[in-house]
């Protein structure tokens, strides 16, 4: 394999877990801007993605489209149901830091529902389009790897549309800003947040049922992608989703890069010595303004 | 340090005396001393947090930092304990200066995010550098703790080990928070800007905190190691860093009695759920998240306010 | 003193009465023999933990059925490890002390075993592992005596007994075959956990018996998504052959990775991939791949003369019917060491220290699902090279390797 074949195929791999940790990393984004909340729950919005496709796809024997969509719908419900119950009435009086724990606790809760209904072991899903890999330059691409970007990019493209050119998303956007003034301006805070962890679990979703047939999933998978989610979603700038999202394939690039080129050993290591420096030189994210990269108080 | 806190110090010296003669058997005091090695690392995650207003999620690093400073140099270098414990205090000292010192210059949460970063790097190294730590096998036949040439043979010398320790740093840290450092702590708390006017030299401050509170996590990560004898790096990973976050927020993290309390119940609970056989991580979920719910300011304030709550709700 | 106060130190009281009341249970009276057993029920050896609980809980079933041992009823006590050392540890001191247990199987992993290990020998109670690595049963000087060497160590912990084939035979038995095939030149990729450690470890150390020369030496983090990126670097290395060492979801993803990377080289997996799950998942990837697993893989292919085959007839077959799910060597290990310990009790009674003799001394010829187990004061394993077949996946299922 020639130096080019290698770096197609380091790209590839890069870019494969770049839109992973995007797609978490945007979601907590846009949980945060609607709540100030790090939901370290993110990453069992995944595990539900992918375990609830195998649900409908391998043991209801569904066709894949339909059950795509529905374990879109499903988790978007179980993102709007976890609002509801265990975020919308304790953020009135709770401090934030209880309210990081408690997606601590509900992400141990989902952990202990998914074990009961599809137990420990991994499954798989099938190949969205054909299982051969495709040969790029002399680099082999499982076309399973476009459908994974390609939806990423469309998901990341409907949020940045949703957010600057719908009156919701730019009422979700508002309240990001200043949570009290929205409220003034007749902004339903309320429904404001509850949107949020739906969006943010269907991204979530979307990213579980398109990693599935090559990474496999099980119950717990999810506190690991949150964590590189999370990572993407600092080294972005905290509240700037479009930063998160870049951030996340630079990490993904940058682990796969560093496992070609020096060791995989030092892969993760070189990703989080990377995320330490940008903090220090330049505390507001690669990609945040001075403004937007404000820490909100937690 | 006021009346009150030396009485509780007291009341709590006499219930560490009298439980061995209520509680016995290996295992029973063997949950004491883990709960009392949480209770010390969440000690000083209260403090940082509770008093200092910033947070920490790579608290189990300097756990780890303890635990493995004391395991490699006992096992491999032949240190006596009582340098290694010294060693393991003064290097997460060393890490928490160098995390510490630009993070907390920075506004807002940046020490959270830096801790994050940092715990991990550490957690990797334990993993990588398999010659001195044993890599992911982890090490082991780490020496039992002893004094004066007599090892620690039994969980209940270790049970006295630990809670003397927690007692001496919980009159240590009461006296810090009713010292000059702890007005300065609470009038930053309040606002930095004011504080910072009135002449307090914020991030000096913070910082001696964040060293203390890593250098609790660190005696306890020692005394953890020689209590166990085997240390591997997955004991000291971000979920571990969580977890004491979580004992904290559950006791209440505005008092540090809410943190021994909170360790003390995160760490019997599990243990409690064995019954459950494997339906306890759904239990254990389901408290917690009751807990939280119900008591969002811990469960040292929570349970009296529920109780004025609900059954005296003339007199509140 | 105000009246908040007042509540907040009855609180602590009420709190700590609480703790001491519920952690003093009531003294053991004569019962049942009672056998512990420690498994990563939950947690990230999950995997490895849930066919052995079911094995424990088919042979309790099976033992009482035939009448317990001599009569008295046999409990065996399982307990949940979490994947984690210090639970494993808690759990060791609860089945020693609240239990009375008279021998101790577990734990899942190499890491909980060494921490189980240490409480074991100073409590005097025959332990017996389900993990493989060689550390868990020899002492720590030998260990780091034979390390960087090729030898075999002389002396053993003397509580510590294990069933799983040692990392070393599963890697001989490769290089074995590797060297059978002209292969030289070898990539591997590990999972960094104690299961992956431990077998890099191993093919580093002997590597150069069989004249193998390591190229390519990568490593992946135990939830890792993919590894196509490691594959590829060695594929540039100049291997001919890659061996992954992991459990779990991983060892699928690599196969499915190799597959589609269409790397022209075989691969090697360790002994870790023996379950047919695996090949399913792998989902037509896995065509090819060649592992060292013992006979539990493959039985009905045996002679029926063969001394493994009652056993492994007996408990393949009836596994698969209770648990609805595919034999795993996993569950085999369990089931050993369960029987290693109530085979021992059978001859010498509930007898610590006597136990403990039988293992070490009179387990000679004893046919497991792992192997003809033959212990000795300088082997605490018992299973050689023998004990592993080279197995090859065919038209998705095993057949033996050419």
């Amino acid at each position: 394999m020639d130096l080019q074949g290698q770096i197609i195929q380091y790209l590839a791999t890069g870019l494969t877990l770049g839109s992973i940790y995007a797609m978490v990393g945007l979601g907590f984004t846009i949980i945060y801007n609607a709540t100030g909340i790090i939901n370290l729950a993110q990453g069992e919005f995944v595990m539900f993605g992918g375990l609830i496709m195998v649900f409908f796809t391998t043991t209801l024997g569904l066709p894949l489209f339909l059950s795509f969509f529905i374990t879109l719908a499903l988790t978007t419900g179980i993102g709007m149901l976890y609002e509801r119950l265990f975020i919308h009435h304790p953020s009135k009086t709770a401090p934030l830091m209880t309210l990081l724990i408690i997606t601590v606790a509900v992400s141990i809760f989902f952990r202990g529902i998914a074990m009961f209904i599809w137990g420990k072991e991994p499954y798989s899903l099938p190949h969205f389009s054909s299982p051969e890999p495709i040969i790029i330059g002399g680099a082999a691409i499982l076309p399973q790897v476009f459908w994974i970007l390609g939806l990423s990019l469309l998901a990341v493209i409907l949020m940045n549309i949703f957010f600057n050119r719908t009156i919701t998303g730019k009422a979700m956007s508002a309240c990001a800003v200043n949570r009290v003034a929205a409220s003034l301006v007749g902004i339903d805070v309320s429904k404001m947040v509850l949107l949020s962890f739906a969006l943010s679990a269907t991204l979530g979703a979307l990213a579980g049922a398109s990693i599935t047939p090559i990474a496999l999933m099980e119950y717990d998978r999810g506190p690991m992608l949150a964590l590189k989610g999370f990572c993407a979603a600092v080294l972005g700038g905290l509240g700037f989703g479009t930063g998160a999202v870049v951030a996340g394939f630079l990490l993904g690039l940058i682990e796969s890069f560093t496992t070609g080129f020096i060791s995989s050993a030092f892969k993760e290591a070189t990703a989080l010595i990377i995320l330490i420096l940008v903090l220090f030189i330049k505390p507001s994210g690669i990609f945040g303004s001075a403004e937007v990269g404000k820490i909100k108080k937690i | 340090m006021g009346k009150n806190n030396y009485l509780k110090l007291l009341v709590m010296a006499a219930i560490i005396a009298v439980v061995p003669l209520i509680v016995s058997g290996d295992y029973h005091l063997s949950i004491l001393v883990f709960m009392g090695i949480n209770c010390m690392v969440v000690v000083g995650l209260s403090l940082l947090m509770g008093y200092a207003g910033q947070i920490s999620l790579g608290h189990a690093a300097f756990f780890g930092i303890g635990a493995y400073s004391t395991g490699i140099l006992t096992t491999q270098f032949g240190l006596s304990i009582y340098a290694a414990f010294l060693c393991g205090i003064l290097f997460s000292s060393l890490v928490a200066v160098i995390i510490g010192i630009p993070a907390l210059r920075l506004q807002g949460h940046y020490l959270a995010i830096a801790t994050l970063g940092i715990g991990e790097i550490i957690y990797i190294i334990f993993n990588e550098m398999v010659g001195l730590t044993g890599g992911p096998s982890g090490l082991s036949n780490i020496p039992a703790f002893h004094v004066g040439g007599y090892p620690f043979s039994h969980s209940i010398q270790y049970y006295y080990l630990v809670w003397g320790a927690l007692l001496v740093i919980l009159w240590f840290s009461l006296n810090l928070i009713h010292s000059r450092v702890g007005r300065a702590l609470k009038a930053m708390h309040g606002s930095e800007v004011a504080a910072g006017a009135m002449g307090i030299n914020l991030s000096a401050y913070k910082i001696q905190i964040f060293v203390l509170s890593a250098i609790y996590a660190s005696i306890a990560g020692s005394i953890y190691a020689h209590f166990v004898s085997f240390i591997a790096p997955n004991n000291f990973a971000f979920m571990n860093s969580i977890m004491f976050l979580m004992m904290g927020v559950v006791g209440g993290l505005h008092n540090i009695w809410g943190a021994v309390m909170g360790a003390s119940l995160m760490t019997f609970l599990p243990e409690y759920l064995r019954v459950f056989k494997e339906f306890d991580i759904l239990i254990y979920g389901a408290i917690l998240l009751a807990i939280l719910l119900f008591m969002p300011e811990g469960f040292l304030e929570g349970i009296p306010m529920l109780y004025r709550k609900y059954f005296k709700r003339g007199e509140a | 003193m105000n009246h908040k106060k007042l509540s907040k130190i009855s609180l602590i009281t009420a709190f700590t009465l609480f703790f001491c009341l519920s952690l003093t249970g009531p003294a053991m009276a004569q019962g049942p023999i009672k056998i512990g057993f420690v498994a990563s029920i939950t947690g990230g050896a999950s995997w490895l933990g849930q066919p052995e609980k079911d094995t424990a809980l088919m042979v309790q079933e099976w033992i009482n059925k035939e009448g317990g041992i001599k009569g008295v009823p046999v409990q065996i006590i399982i307990e949940d490890s979490k994947s984690d050392a210090s639970q494993a540890v808690l759990a060791t001191k609860k089945l020693i002390d609240g239990d009375k247990v008279v021998a101790i199987i577990g734990s899942s992993t190499s890491g909980e075993s060494m921490a189980m290990a240490s409480i074991c020998e100073a409590a005097k109670i025959p332990m017996i592992s389900m993990a493989a690595a060689l550390q868990i049963v020899t002492p720590a000087d030998e260990y780091k005596r034979i390390a960087g060497t090729i030898e075999s160590p002389r002396v053993q912990r003397p509580w510590i007994f294990k069933t799983p084939q040692t990392d070393t035979s599963a890697v001989e038995a490769i290089y074995a075959h590797m060297k059978k095939k002209g292969i030289t030149k070898v990539g591997i990729v590990t999972v960094s956990d104690g299961f992956g450690s431990a077998g890099r470890n191993e093919l580093k150390r002997m590597a150069p018996k069989y004249n193998i020369n390591l190229v390519a030496d990568e490593v992946y983090g135990p939830k890792d998504a993919d590894m196509t990126a490691q594959l590829t670097k060695i594929r540039t290395s100049g291997a001919q052959a890659v061996i992954n060492w992991s459990i779990g979801p991983t060892q699928v993803i690599v196969t499915k990775n190799w597959k589609s990377l269409a790397m022209g080289m075989p691969l090697y997996q360790s002994h870790g991939f023996g379950n047919k799950k695996n090949i399913e998942l792998a989902g037509g990837s896995a065509e090819g791949v060649i592992a060292p697993l013992g006979r539990l893989i493959g039985w009905e292919k045996l002679p029926k003369i063969h001394p493994q085959y009652k056993v492994l007839s007996r408990y393949a077959t009836e596994y698969e019917k209770r648990t609805k799910s595919d034999v795993s060597t996993f569950g085999g290990h369990g089931y050993d060491g369960l029987y290693l310990a109530i085979d021992s009790i059978k001859a010498v009674g509930p007898d610590r220290t006597k136990v403990r003799d039988f293992l070490e001394n009179d387990i000679k010829n004893w046919p497991g699902t792992g192997g003809v187990f033959n212990m000795s004061a300088t082997d605490h394993t018992g299973l050689d090279l023998s004990a592993f077949e080279m197995i090859q996946v065919v038209k998705g299922d095993w057949a033996f390797a050419k």
